[in-house]
């Protein structure tokens, strides 16, 4: 056998190694430059009580999650039902961020499909979004006490990531 | 009881194809000719379940029944029913049925159209297409059964993706995946002779039509689908080099490749490994394209959910497939070698520098395509890789190859001398660079890349006229009754190539001289774009079957005289609430005028998108002629002349003809 007829099948083998791999690895995990940064501040009014406004600072001291989300968001229908449950434990504050929507569409998405969040704020033009890093939603952010961001969750968030990572984040941030 | 009927008989199918991917093999082997004739019957019989099962989940889409996952996940009450059947292989799980489909009706037509050859070939083809359904329909049935139910029944589906609620869509990935699949045939009929160890041009003949069938349905599947992307997509891109794109267009180039090999193979008797290696090359780039695909290793706007099993199983398959292939090939190809000899400067060379062009083209596609998960894997970080890559290397790669493509059907086989092949190519350069240099200021601007792109445009239709007008010159009758002589497949290579003219003179100009304008206009407000005014006369509701639209209405004028009258729609569909562009087009020979609804801003205004792309549609054009040539290349007589001859001496009848 010729030593050059196995050319084609030496770069196969090595190709498979690398698909191998790759499978086991998330393409969409992208590293977010802001993780150990402090959460870029804003303040932005709030969904249900117009008058009333929120932003990182008021925050501080306590662990909280920031969940992007949008009445036309097609992914924020899988994860809903997983923020619901963690919201009604009450083992972390959610702040919902409700990015370039319709304030109606999104109060009555929210009445529909239950409200998770001890309080949602309106970035209407998406530029909290900006600054907060994000290209898709729904996007999940865990900010430290010291209001620093300390995970990202991009695309929905799934239970085992919840249980995984999430979680136990959030339990570990709060003992400190 | 319909989708239990469908999983049953995809069991069933699963059983045969088990039996028709060991016994024809075994039978042909041992020459046990009741084992070797089983392969016909059990084809069919394959057929025939996976088409029953095929037509059960048709029948849940069109008749909405949400007891079915896939249905509850992939159709709505409100869908039309064009669609609800287009449904049924617009999920991940239909999508593998379809392939499953396919493959079987190749099979079967391998079945019937196989007459003419030894029960011995036949067997080892059909066997070996066997053993390829048997893994995918392991996988349908082990991952991803399409007939799973859904307990309690959803209320009502949540739609099929409005991405894909389009005629285009409709069509895209059966005439895909009939290409993908169809380079099975070749691939079947390559293993088949190296395992038989008849490696000659008989096999090339035989295996010939079925590869450019299937190279043809796959250049229209590529190009529907870039034409999809452009019109329904919302912003003129028709190629966006996403890793789904290039799955389909790495088999394609190897696929061109390996449809001039067999000629040479078929004709001369040279390149017999050569051609060997591209056919299973063929197939296995459509079959890591599926798993490319399938199993969410790369990101891609064609996202699709990532599930670790199906990838192992794919990636598992693949390694049997393709490794086992290339060991029989490392293994069998040695004692093929040999054939005709040919000089330096023949047709021969050059159809083997284009092979190699082409294959380096395809490689480099790969490399770009799977570069992001290299470096990752090897813990380097994550890049993408964009556009400016693949231009950077297609440009140059491309070049070379347009040019044999003039010269090659000029020179002679064996051996052709240079100043001969100059004498008769020179005023074909000629007139090439006279037209590249001086066309450009017909259209307004000179610049380099324009001139560059129709200088390869030029040189393939000079050239062409060059090869018609030599083939025209006879002795007997005119130049009519002497091109009239020439064969089909003649024709059809002359028909492609003068596609690939059309083709670049579309990206050319698109590339060279598409104007774009982004602008926030209200009612009654004016943009000027290609030398045509849009006046924007506002908008007005509109329903659809199953959506809610905004329909902007915009008057065309061109010097002041009305042209037409364009609607593109904001889409916001009921189930999901999506919303989505639909683009409004006036195609004209050319250009494109092509506008599309942004967002509402304050006061009725809209943020309005408006491009003209001169002569974008001779990219698809371009492709349908490459897809007709094919096709007229399959009508030459000679194969149905050989069929009947062959056919004749294999029954023992006299010989006619």
């Amino acid at each position: 056998m010729s030593k050059k007829l196995l050319i084609p099948l030496g770069i196969f083998v090595v190709l498979c190694a690398f698909l191998l791999v790759g499978l086991w690895r998330d393409p969409r995990e992208v590293p977010s430059p802001l993780i150990g940064k402090p959460a870029p501040p804003f303040n932005l009014t709030q969904l249900h009580e117009p008058a009333k406004s929120l932003g990182p600072a008021d925050l501080k001291g306590q662990v909280w999650l920031l969940n992007v989300w949008a009445s036309w968001c097609v992914s924020c229908r899988e994860e809903h039902p997983l923020l619901v449950e963690l919201g009604k434990s009450k083992v972390v504050p959610i702040v919902g961020l409700n990015y370039k929507d319709e304030t109606v569409a999104g109060k009555r998405w929210l009445a529909q499909n239950g409200d998770p969040y001890n309080v949602s704020v309106v970035d209407r033009d998406g530029r909290v979004g900006i600054d907060w890093g994000v290209y898709g939603v729904p996007e999940t952010f865990v900010v430290d006490k010291a209001g620093t961001i300390r995970y990202k969750q991009i695309g929905p968030i799934t239970a085992e990531a919840l249980e995984k990572k999430i979680l136990p984040l959030i339990r570990e941030l709060q003992k400190s | 009881m319909i989708p239990e009927l469908g999983h049953f008989a995809l069991i069933l199918a699963l059983l045969l194809a088990g039996l028709l991917g060991t016994l024809p093999l075994i039978g042909a082997h041992r020459g046990i000719g009741a084992w070797t004739a089983l392969a016909r019957p059990l084809a069919a019989g394959q057929f025939l379940f996976i088409a029953f099962a095929f037509g059960c989940l048709a029948y849940s889409f069109v008749n909405n029944d949400f007891s079915v996952l896939n249905v509850a996940t992939n159709s709505n009450s409100q869908l039309p029913l064009q669609y609800r059947i287009a449904a049924t292989w617009g999920s991940h799980e239909g999508s593998m049925l379809l392939w499953v489909f396919m493959l079987g009706a190749w099979t079967v037509a391998v079945a019937l159209k196989s007459r003419h050859l030894p029960d011995e070939m036949v067997a080892r083809v059909l066997g070996v297409m066997g053993l390829v359904a048997l893994g995918f329909l392991l996988f349908l049935l082990l991952t991803s059964n399409p007939f799973d139910r859904l307990f309690p029944p959803a209320a009502d589906g949540r739609d099929l993706n409005p991405l894909l609620q389009d005629p285009g869509m409709v069509f895209h990935p059966p005439l895909l995946y009939m290409g993908y699949v169809g380079f099975s045939v070749a691939f079947a009929f390559a293993i088949a002779a190296l395992i038989g160890g008849r490696l000659d041009a008989t096999w090339a003949r035989w295996s010939r039509p079925w590869t450019t069938l299937a190279w043809s349905f796959l250049t229209c599947g590529i190009m529907l689908g870039s034409w999809w992307a452009y019109y329904e997509l919302g912003w003129g891109g028709w190629w966006f080099w996403d890793p789904v794109e290039n799955a389909s267009f790495m088999p394609w180039l190897i696929g061109t490749a390996l449809i001039h090999s067999l000629a040479v193979t078929e004709k001369r008797g040279t390149f017999k490994a050569w051609t060997v290696l591209l056919a299973i090359c063929a197939f296995s780039l459509s079959l890591l394209g599926t798993f490319l695909v399938r199993s969410g290793v790369l990101t891609s706007v064609h996202a699709f959910a990532t599930d670790p099993r199906r990838g192992v199983f794919i990636l598992a398959f693949l390694a049997l497939v393709i490794g086992g292939s290339l060991v029989l090939f490392a293994m069998r190809a040695p004692k093929v070698s040999g054939g005709g000899r040919f000089e330096a400067v023949s047709r021969e060379t050059m159809l083997l520098a284009n092979n190699v062009l082409l294959i380096a083209a395809a490689g480099s596609v790969l490399l770009g395509t799977l570069y992001p998960l290299f470096l990752d894997a090897l813990n380097l970080g994550k890049i993408s890789v964009g556009p400016p890559y693949f231009d950077t290397v297609f440009v140059p790669l491309m070049t070379p190859l347009v040019f044999l493509m003039g010269v090659g059907p000029l020179a002679r086989w064996k051996q052709a001398t240079l100043p001969d092949l100059w004498q008769r190519i020179r005023w074909a350069l000629a007139v090439s660079l006279v037209t590249a240099l001086l066309l450009p200021f017909a259209a307004g601007t000179w610049k380099p890349m324009v001139s560059f792109g129709l200088l390869l445009a030029a040189w393939i239709v000079t050239t062409t006229v060059v090869n018609i007008r030599e083939r025209g010159r006879g002795v007997r009758g005119g130049i009519v009754a002497q091109l009239a002589r020439q064969p089909n497949s003649y024709w059809g290579m002359i028909v492609a190539h003068l596609g690939i003219a059309v083709f670049i003179i579309g990206v050319t100009m698109v590339k060279g001289y598409e104007t774009e304008r982004d602008v926030r206009m209200s009612v009654g407000d004016k943009v000027t774009v290609g030398g045509f005014t849009l006046r924007f006369d506002g908008t007005s509701e509109t329903r659809g079957p199953n959506y809610r639209a905004a329909r902007g209405s915009f008057d065309v004028s061109r010097n002041g005289q009305h042209v037409t009258t364009q609607f593109p729609e904001k889409r916001v569909y009921n189930a999901g609430g999506m919303p989505m562009t639909e683009a409004a087009i006036e195609n004209m020979l050319t250009g494109d005028l092509y506008v599309s609804l942004g967002e509402a801003v304050d006061g009725g205004a809209w943020s309005v998108r408006v491009y003209h792309k001169p002569f974008v549609t001779w990219i698809w054009a371009g492709c349908l002629l490459m897809a007709l040539g094919g096709l007229l290349a399959l009508s030459d007589r000679r194969y149905r002349v050989a069929m009947r001859r062959e056919a004749g001496v294999a029954g023992g009848a006299a010989a006619r003809g």
